[in-house]
C-alpha cells in the first residue's frame, strides 16, 4: 500500500544526491575533525585532539574573539542603520531623493566585494584611519546593511499602515505609535536581520582582508592563510565549530519567527 | 421627530430652527478643502453636525468622503478651511490631540494585543489609574458583548467580534465624536443588518455624536437621521433620508439614492399650482409646481417606481383629480419577482419605459400581470418630482 505522501524512487534518489551534494562535504569536514591523524585524508581513530590544539593555538583563539567581536558590533551598527533607512523608505515622506536613496542603500546587495572592499580601503588610506578593529567593523556594517533593511523593509511593507493611524487616534504621537505598535510587530524582523548580519560578518574574507591591519586578522583571514601553507586537522575542528554557531544561531531565528508567525504573516525569510 | 417634507429643497432647512437655537453645533466644518497632486479630493466642503446626531456620509468611491472623515480624524491636514469642535479650531491638530475617535473600515487591531490590551490601549495613553482602567475596559466589554473574549489575540475572533472590538476600543475613550469608517463593509449581509440595528441603540443610549461614513444608500438610509451625499469633492446634499428620497435636489442625487423612472423634457404650461411638462420619452406630464422656481430649458420629471400605479384599464375616477392624473398606456415588457414587491417594466405606446413596483400583499394573486399584457401606468402629479438636468 502507498502512503500518502507518495515519493517515487526517483524523487527519492534525487532527493538523496542533492543532499549530498549540500551536505557531504560539511559532513567530511565535521568527521575529520575528529581524527586522531596528523594526516588530514587519513583516518586515525577518534579524538578530541584538534580541539585541545585550537583552544591552546593563542593566534587563532585571537582570531576568532575579533571575529566575533567585528559580528557582534558590526551586526548590531547595521541592524540599527538598516532598521532606520527601511522605516524612512516605508513609512517617511516622499522626500527628495528617495529613489536614490534607496538605490544607494541597495547596492552593497549587488557590488562585488572586491570593489566594495577596495573602494573602503582607499578611504580608510586616505583619512589616515588606523586600520584594525573599528575599520573592519565600519566595512562590515555597510555590507550587512543593506540586508538587514532588505528584511525589515519587507516585513513593513506588509504591515497595515492604519495599525499606527489607530495608534495615534487612540492617543500616541508618532513616535510612540511607532515604539508601541510598529516596533513589537517588526521585532521578528529586526531579530533576523541582525543575524543575517552577524552570519555574513563572520563569513566574509574578502572585504575584511582589505580592510584590515596588521595584527587584527578575524578568522576567516587567519584560516585563508593557513590553509595556504597546508590544511591541518586543526582548521576542521574550527569549521566545525563555526557550523555549530551558525547552525544555532538559525535555529533561533527560525523559532523567533515562528513565535512571531502567530502575530500576522511569518516574518522575513532568513 | 416630524419628518414633513419641507418645499424647499434647502440643505440645512429652516424646519429645525429649535435645534439651532439651543446651541451651537458641536462640529462646524467651514469650506474645507484637500488637494492631492492635481485632484481636488474635497472641494470646499461646508457643514453642520448637532451633539447627539448619526450623521451619514454617503457617496460613490472616490467622491472624497473617506478624505473628509480622514481630515476630521487628523490623518490628513485640509489646505483651506477650518474645522471647529466647539469653539476651538482643529484643523491643523494632530490626531492624538483631538476628543474625536475613529473606527477603521479593517478594524485595525493591533495583533500582538489581546481584546482587553486592545480596548485599554487608548486608556492607558490617556493616563488613566490601572483600577479605572480594568473598570471601563469591562464596561466597554459588556457594551459589545464580548464577555469572556478578553484574553483572545484578535486572530481567534471572528468578523463580527472584531468589528465589535473595534468599536468598543474607539467607544473606551469616551470622544465627542466618533467616526466610523465603512463600519460593516467586511461583514455578511445577516450580520451587517443586525449590527446595523445593535449601532443605532447604541449611539442612542450613549447619546453620543456619530459620522458615518459609507457607499450602501440602504446602510446610511436605516441608520441615519441625517445623510450628507457627496459628489467629486462636493457635498450635493445634506438631508433626512426621508427628504433624500422624496425630494432629491439633482438628477444625479435622485439615480444615486434609490430606483427612479426619469423624463427628459421642457416646461410647457402652467395650470393654476401644476405644470404641464413636455416630455420626449412619456409625452405630456402633468406635475406639481415645485417652491423653488424652475427656469426654462431643459428639465426631467422624476418619479419612484413604488408610486406608478397600474391598472387594466386606468385609474379609478376620483372627483376633481382626473384631470390632473398622468396616465400612460403600455404593455408590460419584464417581470422581476424580488419577494416583497414585484418590479413591472411597462414599455409604453409613447416609446419610453416606465418601471413600476408593487407590493406583494396576497400570497396568492390572481390578478398579477402577464409578459405582453396591456396596462395603464398612472401617477399623481404630488408624486413628481420637477429637477433642473
Amino acid at each position: 500500500m502507498r502512503k500518502a505522501s507518495r515519493l517515487s524512487r526517483f524523487n527519492i534518489a534525487s532527493l538523496a544526491l542533492g543532499l549530498a551534494f549540500l551536505y557531504l562535504p560539511i559532513l567530511i569536514l565535521v568527521i575529520y575533525s575528529f581524527n586522531a591523524s596528523r594526516l588530514v585524508t587519513v583516518w586515525g581513530g577518534w579524538s578530541l585532539r584538534w580541539y585541545h590544539e585550537f583552544f591552546n593555538d593563542r593566534a587563532m583563539i585571537e582570531a576568532a574573539w575579533m571575529s566575533l567581536r567585528v559580528a557582534v558590533s558590526s551586526a548590531t551598527i547595521a541592524t540599527l542603520l538598516g532598521t532606520l533607512a527601511a522605516v524612512a523608505l516605508s513609512r517617511g515622506e516622499r522626500f527628495r531623493g528617495r529613489t536614490l536613496f534607496s538605490g544607494m542603500l541597495y547596492a552593497p546587495l549587488v557590488m562585488p566585494e572586491v570593489i566594495t572592499g577596495l573602494s573602503l580601503l582607499l578611504l580608510f588610506v586616505a583619512l589616515n584611519a588606523e586600520r584594525g578593529f573599528w575599520t573592519v567593523t565600519i566595512a562590515h556594517t555597510t555590507l550587512t546593511m543593506c540586508f538587514v533593511a532588505v528584511v525589515v523593509q519587507s516585513r513593513l511593507g506588509s504591515l497595515d499602515r492604519s495599525l499606527e493611524e489607530a495608534a495615534m487616534d487612540l492617543g500616541c504621537n508618532p513616535v510612540r505609535a511607532f515604539v508601541a505598535v510598529t516596533l513589537p510587530l517588526i521585532a521578528p524582523a529586526i531579530v533576523a536581520g541582525w543575524m543575517l548580519a552577524f552570519t555574513l560578518s563572520l563569513d566574509d574574507l574578502v572585504i575584511a582582508s582589505f580592510t584590515t591591519g596588521p595584527g587584527s586578522a578575524t578568522l576567516p583571514i587567519r584560516i585563508y592563510s593557513e590553509v595556504r601553507l597546508g590544511v591541518k586537522p586543526e582548521i576542521n575542528a574550527i569549521c566545525t565549530l563555526v557550523i555549530a554557531l551558525i547552525a544555532l544561531v538559525i535555529v533561533i531565528a527560525s523559532l523567533a519567527s515562528k513565535l512571531s508567525s502567530s502575530q500576522g504573516e511569518s516574518a522575513a525569510p532568513l | 421627530m416630524t419628518d414633513e417634507l419641507p418645499k424647499t429643497h434647502g440643505a440645512t432647512g429652516a424646519a429645525d430652527g429649535d435645534a439651532v437655537a439651543a446651541g451651537q453645533p458641536l462640529l462646524r466644518i467651514e469650506a474645507v478643502a484637500k488637494t492631492f497632486g492635481t485632484f481636488r479630493a474635497v472641494d470646499g466642503v461646508s457643514l453642520d453636525i448637532k451633539a447627539g446626531e448619526f450623521f451619514a456620509l454617503l457617496g460613490p468611491s472616490g467622491c472624497g468622503k473617506t478624505t473628509l472623515l480622514r481630515m476630521l480624524a487628523g490623518f490628513e491636514a485640509p489646505d483651506e478651511g477650518r474645522i471647529l469642535l466647539g469653539d476651538k479650531d482643529i484643523a491643523q491638530a494632530l490626531p492624538h490631540e483631538r476628543p474625536i475617535n475613529m473606527m477603521f473600515q479593517n478594524y485595525a487591531l493591533f495583533p500582538h494585543l489581546s481584546v482587553r490590551d486592545n480596548i485599554a490601549f487608548g486608556l492607558k495613553r490617556a493616563g488613566m489609574a490601572r483600577a479605572d482602567i480594568a473598570t471601563r475596559v469591562a464596561e466597554m466589554v459588556a457594551l459589545v458583548k464580548l464577555e469572556g473574549l478578553e484574553k483572545r489575540k484578535p486572530d481567534q475572533l471572528s468578523g463580527g467580534q472584531r468589528q465589535r472590538v473595534a468599536l468598543a476600543r474607539a467607544l473606551a475613550r469616551r470622544p465627542q465624536l466618533l467616526l466610523l469608517d465603512e463600519p460593516l463593509a467586511a461583514l455578511d449581509k445577516k450580520l451587517r443588518e443586525s449590527t446595523q440595528g445593535e449601532l443605532m441603540e447604541l449611539q442612542r443610549r450613549l447619546g453620543m455624536t456619530f459620522i458615518i461614513v459609507t457607499h450602501d444608500q440602504e446602510e446610511a438610509m436605516t441608520m441615519a437621521s441625517r445623510i450628507g451625499v457627496m459628489k467629486s469633492g462636493k457635498l450635493a446634499q445634506v438631508a433626512s433620508p426621508r427628504q433624500l428620497y422624496e425630494a432629491p435636489r439633482s438628477r444625479w442625487i435622485a439615480e444615486f439614492v434609490g430606483d427612479v423612472n426619469l423624463f427628459d423634457g421642457e416646461s410647457k404650461l402652467r395650470d393654476g399650482h401644476r405644470l404641464i411638462i413636455g416630455t420626449r420619452d412619456a409625452g405630456a406630464l402633468v406635475v406639481a409646481e415645485p417652491r423653488e422656481p424652475v427656469g426654462a430649458g431643459r428639465l426631467a420629471v422624476a418619479i419612484r417606481p413604488e408610486k406608478v400605479k397600474l391598472s387594466r384599464h386606468g385609474p379609478v375616477s376620483e372627483a376633481g383629480r382626473e384631470t390632473a392624473i398622468n396616465r400612460l398606456d403600455g404593455v408590460i415588457a419584464d417581470i422581476c419577482y424580488l419577494g416583497g414587491t414585484t418590479t413591472y417594466k411597462v414599455k409604453l405606446d409613447t416609446g419610453g419605459t416606465v418601471q413600476a413596483s408593487v407590493a406583494n400583499n396576497a400570497r396568492i394573486d390572481v390578478d398579477a400581470y402577464s409578459l405582453n399584457q396591456h396596462v395603464v401606468a398612472w401617477f399623481t402629479p404630488d408624486d413628481c418630482v420637477v429637477l433642473q438636468s
